[in-house]
């Protein structure tokens, strides 16, 4: 008892150490707690206890991440803005530059003209271009989601297809040699790094075939090639743990009643397995997706791709302080989106995880 | 005393036993390839530039950006310098750096890993929540914004991936430090106030070295990794240093010259992370050992017959008023385990018949055969014959039993879908079998629902099994065999897993619902009072055979097996003493791999002679009368119909007094 109170204390994301964590008593935010069992009285439902929940941890979080780019420019040791414009930038330059970012002013001012600015969507301008952050963000934005987003499908679409059907021709030691073919391949591709496994792509089927692009965004050919490189590595990842939790699946008791009910191998798969492992790999997929945020920043600078990933790699070089905490901001808050739409669909196909403390 | 055992248990783990476990896992073959090449790999670190440096550096005009060739074996750079030997002399730097980023990542890790431990429990739970935030955000992420910080150069990205590790380390090492701390000698240590930090150092560190180890060892593969990521992206490395990460940059803006430069850092890069994974491996191995999955021998057991099986078939063997038979059925694994053999039973239609065995009798897995389930690897021999139909040889015809035969587990609570509404359940038998609608099957469902006793079934058929009580899942899942019209319902332990109270109305209910549908049941159970409660007649199984077969209304008279005698006198009546243990057979079954030569009961029974420990008893009819049969040398004489309770008689008749089985225990 003891033990889950500790592991699950305070604001707790659900680690990769914890899927699906949460089950402890502690509420993130005083107030939660009273809206949560009022809330649970009136409907008789679990449901809307869950997302305050759920919503309480997300905006702890996005507070974090909001404080962590505000506090990014004042943790730069030196003056941020002489190492954005050159030791032999004029001081008068400098001052005007610094008074034009507001930190001569007191840094609770800061924090509160941040906020508000950040609300009304501003994020400042560009040390380098002078053009708004918030305008660079949304023009490089779409072409980093025509990436994430076939790849996303495709990881779905291919992993746990593959990762079932694995799981089902290797069930109870049936074909040692082909979970032996499987484990070797799907463990390999699975510990590439995304940018290594682009590099070979593009010598591959750039270079030495020369069937896609090697760089740039164009026509859809060029698309095939990072895509590929943020979808294989993902895709062999989640088809791992799809087969095994798809083997655990299939030794249930309720497995064994659905095949009682001697229902076609499509009913007794799709409708009474996949439910119960979708749950627990969509925990571990979250994860996965988070993962390939960080993965679009390395594949886009691999192909050159005019998205958010070579801009905050550039901004970075260019010591474009503003714009980093941008783009640090959008990914950080991608990342935590994304963990809370992965938990709230985990808890759409399985109410039993709205339950808390049971 | 109780200080002794104490102590005894506070000193227990000793730690020094890894490093042993550890020399034994480097000399199994993975532990040997980890540890040969993690010694390469430090030899070209160490060597590399010694021999190397001149030729890696050296710039050559007359040479500049060849492709791959004799004198140079992946080709030149820019200023005409060899690649190959920038790479291996960049070996050194690479790991330098990657490993000083582990370095720093782990001790980090171990000190917010420990600090809830050590701490207070508020500003424990401090550390935790500040970690349980941390851990969310990608590496990747964290590392360019601590690069930002840190500024651009290999120091900055040092400290950069360093940090970025520490979170995701941390929640590890966190992990194991409350498990640890939740065993019962570091409880034992708190009680004898021994201090947190003594406990952490003391007890929590020794236990937690070898995942830590392992943890370390995948920690250097990803700083590798994230190291010639940031280098790549110019973030990492500058210029005139190289590592890998730098070289597979410069390699990359020319990978149409000579897509070598480019993949060579590459593969540099993998093999090394392969290294480091290895060695993890290898020390996960040193605590997998212990729980090693052992191989089962996939070969199996060979047709051939035993004496004793007799598997040919006679034509008397088939009984056409038999609804569902099973004929010389054996059941048995790879690895030589047999859990059933030679066991005939039949069920006419209507009819109620009880299996009844200890767990481990073989009675569950010869139910299983009769609805065609018995798991893989299982292997049925015999003729399994249902209306009729032989399933083991067409095996098409087990299409119908799912119309035809009901089955009832012993566990509502894991027998049922948890992701499936209950009335979803219920409706798609009636809608693969009886090719109802949708509507109609989900309709049929809720009047099902009504017809077990579900109060509300409306509702209730659009909840999921966990807002059901357990008794409500059983009623729920008998509701469920009751979807198309079986014929036969086989109800495995039904109220085994239930409440004494829920128990009695899931027998009635099995009652009724046999009454009302006609149906036979075969029932299994561990529990002959249930069995008489229900059944017509009753077979009697030990160590996979049919020992006793007879009429329910003989069983308490007349049964002439020792040990359905045994089991007899292991039921609680109204008249049990209740201060007094029940009887219980001393000894144990034989174990399902055990080879036979006599009678299995034989160690267990207090009428065993010579002849019973080396010849086989047959199931031959008994003297009691018409269908009663049993498996014993020398059958017990029942009191021939007499209706009177003769307690005394029937004690000293089962063989097992209460006086032995309380010595025995
Ligand atoms: S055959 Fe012999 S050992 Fe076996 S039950 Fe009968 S009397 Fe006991």
């Amino acid at each position: 008892m003891a033990r889950v109170e500790i592991a699950n204390a305070g604001v707790d994301p659900g680690g990769p150490a914890a899927p699906g964590g949460g089950a402890g008593r502690t509420a993130p935010v005083g107030a939660v707690p009273v809206l949560r069992r009022a809330a649970a009285a009136l409907t008789g439902d679990t449901w809307p206890g869950f997302l305050v929940r759920r919503t309480g941890r997300l905006s702890a979080s996005l507070g974090v991440v909001v404080t962590a780019s505000f506090a990014m420019i004042h943790l730069i040791p030196g003056d941020p803005v002489r190492a954005a414009l050159g030791i032999a930038a004029d001081p008068a330059q400098v001052a005007a530059r610094r008074h034009d970012l507001g930190l001569d002013r007191p840094l609770p001012a800061q924090y509160g003209s941040f906020l508000a600015n950040l609300f009304h969507g501003r994020l400042g301008d560009s040390i380098v271009s002078q053009m708004p952050v918030s305008q660079i963000i949304s023009d490089r934005l779409p072409a980093t989601l025509q990436l994430v987003i076939p790849a996303v499908l495709l990881i779905l679409l291919a992993g746990i297809p593959i990762g079932m059907l694995a799981a089902v021709l290797t069930r109870d030691g049936r074909r040692r040699r082909g979970e032996l073919a499987f484990a070797a391949t799907t463990g390999i591709l699975a510990a590439l790094p995304e940018f290594l496994l682009a590099v070979g792509l593009v010598a591959v089927f750039a270079v030495w075939w020369q069937l896609f692009p090697v760089a740039g965004q164009s026509d859809l050919s060029s698309y095939v090639l990072p895509v590929l490189s943020l979808t294989v590595v993902p895709a062999a990842s989640l088809s791992r743990v799809v087969r095994v939790e798809a083997l655990r699946v299939l030794r249930e008791d309720y497995m064994r009643t659905a095949r009682a009910k001697r229902l076609p191998a499509r009913l007794v798969y799709l409708r009474h397995a996949l439910p119960n492992l979708l749950t627990s790999s969509l925990t571990i997929g979250g994860l996965l997706f988070t993962s390939l945020l960080a993965g679009t920043v390395l594949v886009e600078n691999v192909f050159a791709w005019p998205g958010l990933g070579s801009t905050i790699v550039q901004a970075i070089t260019t010591k474009d302080y503003p714009l980093v905490q941008g783009v640090v901001l959008v990914y950080g808050a991608a990342a935590l989106l994304i963990t809370f739409a992965v938990d709230v669909a985990v808890a759409a196909i399985d109410p039993r995880s709205t339950v808390r403390g049971t | 005393m109780a200080a002794t055992t104490v102590r005894g248990v506070v000193s227990a783990e000793p730690p020094e036993s890894f490093a042993r476990r550890l020399r034994q896992s480097l000399r199994t073959p993975i532990g040997a390839a980890a540890l040969a090449a993690a010694l390469l790999l430090a030899a070209l670190a160490v060597a590399g530039p010694v021999v190397f440096g001149d030729q890696a550096s050296k710039i050559d005009t007359s040479a500049m950006n060849q492709g791959v060739s004799g004198a140079h074996l992946l080709g030149t750079d820019s200023l005409g310098r060899d690649i190959a030997a920038r790479v291996i002399v960049a070996t050194r730097l690479t790991l330098r750096l990657g490993l000083s980023a582990t370095a720093i990542g782990l001790v980090g890790g171990l000190l917010l890993g420990l600090a809830p431990s050590v701490l207070g429990r508020r500003a424990g739970r401090a550390v935790t929540g500040v970690v349980g935030v941390l851990v969310a955000f990608p590496g990747l992420l964290f590392v360019l914004f601590l690069a930002t910080i840190f500024g651009i150069g290999s120091t900055g990205a040092v400290l950069a991936i360093g940090l970025a590790l520490v979170p995701t380390l941390a929640r590890l090492i966190q992990n194991l430090a409350t498990s640890v701390a939740g065993s019962d000698y570091v409880a034992t240590a708190r009680i004898l106030g021994v201090g947190r930090f003594r406990i952490v150092v003391r007890h929590v560190l020794p236990n937690i070295v070898e995942p830590v180890v392992l943890f370390a060892a995948q920690a250097a593969t990803g700083s590798l990794i994230a190291f010639a990521g940031l280098s790549f992206l110019g973030l990492g490395v500058q210029s005139p240093d190289y590592d890998w990460g730098r070289l597979l940059n410069e390699g990359l803006s020319r990978i149409y010259v000579n897509p070598a430069s480019a993949l060579a850092p590459g593969v540099a890069v993998v093999l090394a992370g392969l290294v480091f994974a290895l060695l993890g491996e290898a020390v996960a191995q040193t605590g997998g050992r212990r729980t090693a999955a052992r191989a089962v021998p996939a070969a199996r057991t060979p047709v051939a017959m035993n004496a004793d099986g007799g598997l040919a078939q006679t034509p008397a063997d088939v009984d056409g008023d038999a609804l569902a038979q099973l004929t010389h059925l054996r059941v048995s694994f790879p690895g030589g385990r047999t859990a059933v053999r030679d066991v005939s039973l039949s069920v006419a239609a209507g009819e109620a018949v009880g299996l009844v065995g200890e767990s481990g009798s073989g009675k569950s897995l010869t139910a299983l055969a009769l609805a065609h389930l018995v798991p893989y690897p299982g292997h049925v021999q015999g003729v399994v014959r249902f209306d009729g139909h032989d399933l083991l040889a067409d095996p098409r015809s087990g299409r119908r039993l799912g119309a035809e035969l009901a089955m009832v587990f012993q566990d509502p609570m894991t027998s049922l879908n948890p992701a499936l509404r209950v009335g979803r359940q219920l409706a798609e038998v009636s809608e693969v079998h009886l090719g109802q609608s949708r509507k109609a099957a989900l309709a049929r469902a809720v009047d099902r629902l009504a017809a077990v006793g579900i109060p509300d079934p409306e509702r209730r058929a659009r909840q999921r099994p966990h807002e059901y009580s357990g008794g409500m899942r059983q009623r729920a899942f008998i509701g469920m065999g009751l979807m198309a019209e079986p014929r036969l319902i086989i109800a495995d332990e039904p109220t085994t897993a239930l409440d004494v109270t829920v128990q009695k109305q899931v027998l009635e209910l099995l009652g009724r619902v046999r009454a009302d549908s006609g149906a036979a049941l075969l029932l299994i159970s561990h529990d002959l009072g249930v069995v008489a409660e229900v059944c017509d007649r009753v077979l009697v199984m030990y160590a996979g055979r049919v020992v006793e077969e007879l009429p329910v209304s003989r069983l308490f008279q007349g049964a002439a097996h020792p040990y359905t005698r045994a089991l007899i006198g292991a039921i609680p009546t109204m008249t049990t003493d209740l201060d007094r243990e029940l009887a219980t057979i001393p000894g144990r079954p034989p174990e399902p791999g055990e080879e036979i030569s006599g009678c299995a009961f034989a160690t267990r029974c207090a009428f065993a002679r010579d002849r019973c420990r080396g010849e086989l008893p047959v199931l031959a009819p008994a003297a009691g009368g018409a269908g009663h049969r049993v498996a014993c040398w020398y059958p017990r004489a029942g009191d021939g119909g007499t209706v009177t309770d003769d307690t005394d008689t029937d004690d000293t008749d089962t063989g097992i007094t209460r006086a032995e089985s309380e010595a025995v225990a």
